[in-house]
Formats: structure tokens, C-alpha cells, sequence
């Protein structure tokens, strides 16, 4: 399947200064194996030592919470978007 | 910059410059400022902040701006002794921080975006921005206008119609985005990626939360340099109380006061409690919840600083209630007929909650007690809607009058 994932300005150093980026997977988890496969570093920041995604990091599947789906088991399909954002913002 | 030495990762704590960026690239944790405390204990001392200006300002020397250039009327709001409404809480040295009538826009919001828009014409920005529920807007919108810097907010498409109005008039361009406030501020954030502005609770947010230490900068200053021994506090992101307690302690650290023994309690409403839910279950996470409440103000379901929050609680000894949407109008009426303060669904969700602590006896009947009102009634008036008395309509004659008015008691 073939994904969109937009990156948030505090990762593109690992992009070479890209916004987007295609990476070919079936569910979340395997799209950030495949991010990290061309991008080296993008792993370790998204996900901590038990893999589990790291509390300051939300990823929106089609502007949708993946928390609110399958978390990291959400499954992918041709021409999704999966937007990282960073969970530190706004508020009161 | 002497006193500040730069930015910090709350969580991994790598070192950053001085720069509108808010999250650390390692780990996505949180960008704080740190100060160099043994600088400027050097020279702080509470004479020269009482001789300093009437407002915030005059806490120049704990705010990460160097020169003060909009917003130089915001703080310095009024601390009430609440003589009545103490009687019926059984708390004799209650005090309401009333920034209700904060300057320019009426909420505490114009604490942090003073200090934000002032730092973002450091920075040389041109245009501001930012995700908000209301109050924020407002004063975005506001010191854009005295700054003479583009404005663009965000808020969610339901919003009370007196707080949109709040921000247009100022002339801002006001985006109301369909969804909840977790919606905006998520589209903000992407946004933020590649526009080059200045959005005040995203890239500029170190700075803009600092803000918030001045209420408790104030309230230690009027209460005669003493820190109180407890303080209730609304919470959304937990920002503002989380920041209440570091501006506590930052005082202790620069020698202005020798100890602070203060239990934080936050409030939040029912239908929007990530954190007390949180707290009441014993976590050291947070699950986000979807927001379904009046008080739109503090209604954020996926809290920023959440977790700070509960380390707060943890470490102050402090302790966490909410408030049905019913409980914050009955806050709002209490305040109101009692300390003749009229607040908006926020204070009323503090206001509820300090009833319900003091009822289960959190508070000692002498201690000094501060309730913190952040934003007014006026911008929320159709809340109110069919909980109020009527008025009494009569013909403009004196039979009327005492058949009507005076024959009601």
C-alpha cells in the first residue's frame, strides 16, 4: 500500500528537508519499520525501548487519532495519509 | 542574554539555543526555558519588584523577553479576600486571583501572549497565530493589533458567539475550523511546519507558557511574600498550573521567599477530565478522551502537559475534582452573588471544585486558600441561558410596581 506520511519540521533532518514522504506498508507499525529502513533515526524517535510510540508523539491516520483505531496495528490502504505530529502544543 | 541560558528538553534534557522551536528532535519531549537562577538572584530582591510597573512586567527578571514591547498593561490583576463566600465554604483566608478582569482582553491569556508576542517581535516575526478555544483568540488577535503584526486564529466552528466576536473585531483573520479544539490544534501544528509564523502555543510556546508564572509571582507578592498553603486552578493542557507551581518554586530558588509548602489542586470538568481521571485512577498517563461540556474553555480531551500535571499533584500533595456541567453553573451563580465576580464556565468549574474539596475537608478552615479566575462571564453569557431569574416586566406605573415588585417578597 502505498502511504503518504507527513513529517513534522523537527524530523526532517532525516529527510533531507522533505514535508512528505512514500513508504509502501499494510499497517502503522510496518510504515514506521519502512520509514526507518530509508530514513535511519526515524525508529528510535517515534517509538520507545518497548516499541510502544513515545508519549510525546501523536500520528494521525487520515486526521484521525490512531489512538482512537488500531494504534499501531491500524491498517494501511493505498493512498492514506499518516501525519506525525508532535503532542506538545496549545492549551491552557 | 544573561538570564537565560537557553532551552531545554523537559524529558531527555538536551540543550537548545534560543529559538521559536518547541519540541526536542530526540524524543518530542517538550522545550523548556532554562534560567541562570544564581545570576539573577544577584539582583532581584522585592524592593525593586515592588517599585517595578503595574503589571506583569515587573517580573522582567523571571520572563524569558528582554524588552517588553506589547502587552505592558496585562497582570497585576486584583487579589479579593472572599469574606463570603469563605463563611459558606468554612474557610476563613480564602482569596480569589481575579484575572477575570486582566487587561486587554479579560482572561489570564493576556499574561502569556504578552510575553509571547513580545518574544515573537524578538524573534522579528510578522504574523502570528494560534490554536485556541476562545480566550486565547481574543488576545492574540488583540496585541497583533497593538504590535501591528498579521493575525490568523484557529478555533473550533462551535464556539461561544461572544468569544468570536471578541477576536474580530480586532481584525484578525479568524479561521473556525469543524471539529473540537484537539482538531485545531492538531491542523496547527502541521501548519506551523511551513508557514514561517509565529504561532504562540506551538513554536513559541516555551516562551508563551512562562507567562503563566505570574500568577503566582502576584499572588505570593500580595499575600505580603508568602506562598499560600493551597490553591485551586483550572486545567486544560495543565499548562497554567503546572506553571503556577514552577513560578512557586522559582521564587523559593531566588531567595524572595524561604519556603513553599503549597498543594496544588487542579480542576477540571466532568465531561472533559483527562487528568483527573488520570489521577483518581492512580496512572502516570494519560488516555485522551473526546470533550463533551460547557465549559468550552478548558475543554482539550489530549492535554499537552498532562503528565506534568500529575507530577505536580505527586509532588505538592495536592489533589484533583470536577464538575458537572450543572455544578460549573451553580460555581459561576455562587461566585457571583457571593464576591460579586462574574466569571466564564472555567472559573465556575474552579469555583465547584473548591466547594467540593472543602466539603470533603482538604482544606484546614485557617489555611490560606487561593482560587484562581481566569477568564469572564460577559464572553459566555448563553451559557447562562434559562438558569437565571427572570426579570420582572411591569407597565411604568407605581400600581404595578407594588403589586409586582414589592408584593414578590
Amino acid at each position: 500500500m502505498a502511504v503518504t506520511v507527513r513529517v513534522p519540521t523537527p524530523l526532517r533532518r532525516l529527510t533531507d528537508g522533505q514535508g512528505e514522504v512514500e513508504v509502501d506498508a499494510k499497517t502503522v507499525r510496518e510504515a514506521i519499520e519502512k520509514l526507518e529502513e530509508q530514513y535511519p533515526g526515524f525508529k528510535e524517535r517515534l517509538l520507545d525501548e518497548n516499541g510502544e510510540l513515545r508519549r510525546f508523539v501523536n500520528l494521525y491516520l487520515n486526521d484521525e487519532d490512531i489512538r482512537f483505531l488500531k494504534g499501531a496495528d491500524t491498517e494501511l490502504k493505498d493512498g492514506d495519509v499518516l501525519s506525525i505530529v508532535p503532542a506538545i502544543a496549545g492549551g491552557m | 542574554m544573561a538570564k537565560v541560558k537557553g532551552l531545554r528538553c523537559r524529558e531527555c534534557g538536551r540543550d537548545y539555543p534560543v529559538e521559536p522551536i518547541h519540541v526536542c528532535e530526540f524524543c518530542f519531549g517538550p522545550l523548556e526555558v532554562v534560567y541562570d537562577y544564581e545570576e539573577i538572584r544577584k539582583s532581584i530582591s522585592r524592593e525593586k519588584i515592588e517599585k517595578g510597573p503595574k503589571s506583569l512586567w515587573r517580573y522582567v527578571d523571571l520572563l524569558p523577553v528582554e524588552n517588553p514591547t506589547v502587552g505592558l498593561t496585562a497582570g497585576f490583576t486584583p487579589l479579593k479576600k472572599a469574606e463570603k463566600l469563605g463563611e459558606v465554604l468554612g474557610l476563613r483566608n480564602l482569596y480569589i486571583k481575579d484575572d477575570s478582569v486582566n487587561h486587554p482582553t479579560l482572561s489570564f491569556k493576556d499574561r502569556v501572549v504578552s510575553v509571547a508576542i513580545s518574544k515573537a517581535k524578538e524573534f522579528g516575526f510578522d504574523t502570528a497565530a494560534c490554536a485556541s478555544t476562545g480566550n486565547l483568540a481574543n488576545s492574540v488577535a488583540a496585541h497583533c493589533a497593538q504590535a501591528g503584526l498579521s493575525c490568523y486564529v484557529f478555533i473550533p466552528a462551535n464556539l461561544e458567539t461572544q468569544k468570536i466576536f471578541g477576536s474580530l473585531v480586532f481584525n484578525p483573520t479568524v479561521v473556525a475550523v469543524e471539529g473540537t479544539y484537539d482538531d485545531v490544534n492538531r491542523l496547527c501544528s502541521e501548519i506551523a511546519n511551513d508557514q514561517g509564523w509565529a504561532f504562540v502555543n506551538i513554536n513559541i510556546r516555551p516562551y508563551y507558557a512562562e507567562g503563566s508564572k505570574t500568577l503566582a509571582f502576584e499572588v505570593v507578592e500580595q499575600l505580603g511574600w508568602r506562598a499560600p498553603d493551597a490553591v485551586v486552578a483550572p486545567a486544560a493542557s495543565g499548562s497554567l498550573y503546572t506553571k503556577i507551581w514552577k513560578g512557586l518554586k522559582e521564587l523559593k530558588e531566588v531567595g524572595l521567599i524561604d519556603s513553599v509548602n503549597t498543594r496544588m489542586c487542579g480542576a477540571q470538568a466532568e465531561g472533559c477530565s483527562p487528568i483527573a481521571q488520570a489521577w483518581k485512577e492512580g496512572r502516570d498517563f494519560i488516555k485522551p478522551v473526546r470533550p463533551s461540556t460547557i465549559a468550552k474553555s478548558i475543554a482539550i480531551g489530549n492535554p499537552a502537559d498532562g503528565i506534568y500535571a500529575l507530577q505536580t499533584t505527586r509532588e505538592s500533595g495536592g489533589d484533583w475534582e470536577t464538575a458537572t456541567d450543572e455544578e460549573i453553573i451553580e460555581g459561576m451563580k455562587l461566585l457571583a452573588e457571593t464576591e460579586g465576580i462574574f466569571t466564564e464556565t472555567a472559573g465556575g468549574t474552579t469555583i465547584a471544585v473548591l466547594k467540593k474539596l472543602a466539603q470533603r475537608g482538604a482544606f484546614d478552615p485557617d489555611e490560606v486558600v487561593v482560587a484562581y479566575i481566569t477568564g469572564n462571564g460577559y464572553k459566555t453569557l448563553e451559557v447562562l441561558d434559562g438558569h437565571l431569574s427572570e426579570p420582572v416586566r411591569i407597565q411604568a406605573t407605581l400600581k404595578d410596581f407594588k403589586e409586582k415588585v414589592l408584593a414578590r417578597v
